[in-house]
C-alpha cells in the first residue's frame, strides 16, 4: 500500500527526470494516469486487511505502521479522482510540452504528500507531509509566473507559514504534555482525565493552536484570505487540484481525522458550528458578488467547507458521516466545475462572466455537466450533494442546534442562487459578442468532465445502497 | 527568584536573537536581511545548546544558519535586486518599519517572560516507559524513519521548485549575455 501510494509516484518522478526530455514528456502523462487509476481501483476493490498484509516492501523499510479505515479509503479515492482529472486538464491547457511535464511532476509530488497525510498516525509525520503538500502547491500556483500567480502563491506561503508556526507549536506543547505524538497515545492522554488542571489547560491551548492552523490550511472564515487569490490566480489546471482536493486533504480531512481520533471531540462543538456557519454565510454572499468564474468557485468552496465543519461540529453519527461524505462529493463536483472553468477559459480566452454568455449551445457537454455539478453543490435531489447535505443537516438538528440547521438550509438556497446566476451568465441566454466561432472543448477536458458528472449522478442514485454498505461503517469513527 | 548563569546566557542569547530577527525584518537590503536571519539562527542554536540539546543545536546551526543562508545568498546573487533608496528617506522608512514590526517580538518577549516566571506550572515531558532515554540515532533511524524520508521528499520538492521557478529566468539571462 505504501509502496504503491508513496514510493512508486516518487520513483516515477525521479526516473522521468533522468530520462531524455522528449521521452519523459510523453511518458509523464501516461504514468500519472496509470498511477491514479491503479490507486483508485486498488482501494475500491481490495479489503482493508490486505492494506496491512499485502506485498509492501517500502512499509517494512520505513518501519511505518498504517491503520486502515473507511475514512482513509474515501480520501484515497478522492485524491486519485481529482489528480486523474488534473492530469487531463493539464494536458488540455498547457500547450508547452515542458510546462506539461513540470506540471505532471508536481501533481505526482503533491499526490505523494496528500497520500502521506492520509496514512499518518503521528502528529509530526502529519506535519511533514502537510508541508510537502503546501510546498508543491506554492509552485503550482506560481507556475505561470504571472504577477497575479506570484501574488497568490505569496499569500498562500505567508498564511501557510503562520499555520506551520501554530501547528508546530501545538505539536511541541502536546509532546511536552503527553510524551508522544502518536495519535493513539495522545488521544489516551487527552481523554483519560489523568492530566492535572494546569496540564489540561496547556493541552487545550495546544489543541486550539492546531485547530487554528488547520482552519488556515482549510480556508475557513476568517482564515480564508489566501484562498480566493490562490484559486483564481493559479493556472486553471492547478486550480482543479487546489479546489478539488488540496484544501480538503490538508485542512478539512486532517481536522476530521484529528477531531475524531486524537482530540476526542465527542460533544457538539459551538466553536466548530460557529466557524462553519460563518464560512457558509461569508462564502455564499461573497460568491454572489463575483464576476470571475474561478473566484466565484473559490468562494463557493469556502461555503461548502463550512457545511463539512458544521457536520463535524455536531459530533454525532449523521453529522460526521455526512461531513465525510460531503468531503468526497465536494471533491467530485468542485473538480467538475473547475474542469468546466478550464474548458471555458481555453475556448473563450476569458473567465470574466460579464464577457461570456450563451455557451451551452456551442459547448453542450460542458454546459450540461456544469448544470449537474451546480445542482449537486446546491443540494438538489437526487444528486450526491443532496444526500451529504441532508445527513449534515440531520446531524446538526439532532445535536440540538435547529437554528443552525435552518440557517444552513436557507444558505443552501443562496448556493442555488449564485450558481443559477453563474449558469445564466456563462452558459444560458444570448451568445456573447465575439464568441460566434467558439467550439466545444476537446476530449482532454471532456473525459474528466463526463467521468465526474457520471459519478455525481450515480452516487446520488445509489445512495440507499451506499448508506448501508459504505457510509454506515463510517459510524465506527465515533 | 534567582537566575543561574545558564539562564542569564539564555536570556542574553534570546535578546540578541530578537534584535537580529528585527534587523532581518527591517533591513531594506535583502542581503542584509538574509544575514540577519542567519544571525537569528546562530543565536537560536546557542539557546538550544544551553537548554541541553547539542545535536539539535548543531542541526539548527548547520542547516538554518549555514545551508539556508547559502541558498538565500545564491538566489539573491541570481536576481540582483535593485536598491530602494531612490526618492525616499531611509531613516523614515526604518522608523515606519520599526513601528510596524516591533509589537510582535515585544508580545513574544512578554509571553516568554510570563511563561518563564510561571514555569513551575508547565508540564514536563514524561520519561520513556522503559526508563532509558533513546539515543539520537535510535530516535532518527528507528522511531522517525518515515519523517526522515518525508523530509527528503520535502527537499526534493524544494529543489524542483527552485529549478522550475528560476530556470526560465536563468535561460533568459543566459541568452541576453
Amino acid at each position: 500500500m505504501i509502496t504503491l501510494f508513496i514510493a512508486v509516484p516518487l520513483v516515477v518522478v525521479l526516473i522521468l527526470n533522468l530520462l531524455p526530455r522528449k521521452l519523459a514528456n510523453a511518458l509523464s502523462f501516461w504514468c500519472g494516469m496509470a498511477l491514479t487509476v491503479i490507486s483508485g481501483v486498488y482501494v475500491l476493490t481490495t479489503s482493508q486487511s490486505s492494506w496491512l498484509f499485502g506485498f509492501d516492501p517500502v512499509k517494512r523499510i520505513l518501519n511505518w505502521e498504517i491503520v486502515p479505515s473507511d475514512l482513509s479509503a474515501v480520501m484515497f479515492v478522492s485524491i486519485a479522482l481529482v489528480v486523474f482529472s488534473a492530469f487531463w486538464v493539464g494536458q488540455y491547457l498547457f500547450s508547452d510540452k515542458n510546462r506539461q511535464f513540470i506540471f505532471n511532476n508536481l501533481l505526482l509530488l503533491c499526490m505523494v504528500g496528500m497520500n502521506g497525510v492520509v496514512f499518518s498516525r503521528d502528529l509530526f509525520t502529519l506535519y511533514v507531509f502537510l508541508e510537502i503538500v503546501a510546498a508543491s502547491s506554492f509552485i503550482l500556483i506560481a507556475l505561470e509566473k504571472t504577477k497575479a500567480g506570484i501574488e497568490g502563491a505569496f499569500k498562500y506561503v505567508l498564511l501557510s507559514a503562520i499555520a506551520t508556526v501554530l501547528i508546530l507549536s501545538s505539536i511541541a506543547l502536546l509532546f511536552m504534555t503527553c510524551g508522544s505524538l502518536d495519535y493513539h497515545t495522545v488521544r489516551a492522554c487527552l481523554t483519560s482525565g489523568q492530566l492535572d488542571a494546569g496540564a489540561s489547560r496547556f493541552a487545550l491551548f495546544a489543541v486550539c493552536l492546531f485547530v487554528a492552523g488547520l482552519f488556515i490550511k482549510g480556508g475557513i472564515v476568517p482564515f480564508h484570505g489566501w484562498l480566493p487569490d490562490a484559486y483564481s490566480s493559479a493556472p486553471t489546471a492547478a486550480s482543479v487540484l487546489l479546489g478539488g482536493i488540496v484544501t480538503k486533504a490538508a485542512g478539512v480531512f486532517t481536522l476530521v481525522q484529528l477531531a475524531q481520533n486524537v482530540f476526542g471531540f465527542d460533544k457538539p462543538s459551538p466553536v466548530l458550528l460557529g466557524f462553519g456557519m460563518l464560512s457558509i454565510a461569508v462564502g455564499a454572499f461573497a460568491a454572489l458578488g463575483q464576476k470571475d468564474f474561478k473566484r466565484m468557485l473559490a468562494y463557493s468552496s469556502i461555503s461548502q467547507i463550512g457545511y463539512i465543519i458544521i457536520g463535524l461540529g455536531s459530533a454525532n453519527v449523521f453529522g460526521v458521516v455526512g461531513a465525510i461524505f460531503h468531503i468526497f462529493n465536494h471533491s467530485v463536483f468542485k473538480t467538475l466545475l473547475f474542469v468546466n472553468a478550464a474548458a471555458v477559459e481555453k475556448q473563450s480566452g476569458t473567465v470574466d462572466m460579464d464577457r461570456l454568455g450563451g455557451l451551452s449551445n456551442k459547448m453542450p457537454v460542458t454546459g450540461f455537466t456544469s448544470v449537474l455539478a451546480f445542482l449537486s453543490t446546491a443540494g438538489v435531489p437526487p444528486l450526491s450533494g443532496f444526500w451529504s447535505k441532508l445527513l449534515i443537516i440531520l446531524g446538526v438538528w439532532q445535536s440540538g442546534s435547529p437554528t443552525v440547521a435552518i440557517i444552513a438550509i436557507l444558505l443552501s438556497l443562496m448556493t442555488l442562487a449564485y450558481f443559477l446566476s453563474m449558469q445564466r451568465r456563462v452558459f444560458f441566454g444570448k451568445l456573447a459578442a465575439g464568441l460566434e466561432e467558439i467550439r466545444e472543448a476537446d476530449f482532454r477536458a471532456l473525459v474528466p468532465a463526463v467521468v465526474l458528472a457520471v459519478i455525481t449522478l450515480v452516487i446520488g442514485l445509489i445512495f440507499p445502497w451506499l448508506l448501508g454498505t459504505f457510509l454506515v461503517p463510517l459510524e465506527s469513527l465515533l | 527568584m534567582t537566575i543561574s548563569p545558564n539562564d542569564f546566557f539564555i536570556f542574553i542569547s534570546l535578546a540578541l536573537m530578537t534584535l537580529s530577527a528585527l534587523w532581518a525584518v527591517m533591513a531594506t537590503d535583502i542581503l542584509k536581511s538574509a544575514l540577519g536571519l542567519a544571525l537569528t539562527s546562530v543565536f537560536l542554536s546557542i539557546v538550544i545548546f544551553l537548554l541541553g540539546s547539542p545535536l539539535a543545536a548543531v542541526f539548527e546551526l548547520s542547516v538554518c544558519a549555514g545551508l539556508i543562508t547559502v541558498v538565500f545568498i545564491s538566489a539573491i546573487s541570481m536576481i540582483k535586486p535593485e536598491g530602494h533608496t531612490r526618492g525616499e528617506d531611509l531613516g523614515l522608512r526604518r522608523k515606519r518599519r520599526l513601528k510596524k514590526y516591533l509589537p510582535l517580538p515585544l508580545l513574544l518577549v512578554i509571553a516568554g517572560i510570563l511563561l518563564w516566571v510561571n514555569r513551575t506550572g508547565l508540564p514536563v515531558s514524561p520519561p520513556p516507559p522503559d526508563g532509558s532515554p533513546l539515543t539520537m540515532l535510535e530516535v532518527m533511524w528507528d522511531e522517525r524513519r518515515i519523517d526522515l524520508a518525508g523530509q527528503a521528499i520535502m527537499i526534493l520538492v524544494g529543489v524542483f521548485g527552485i529549478v522550475v521557478l528560476f530556470k526560465e529566468y536563468m535561460n533568459r539571462k543566459g541568452s541576453a549575455d
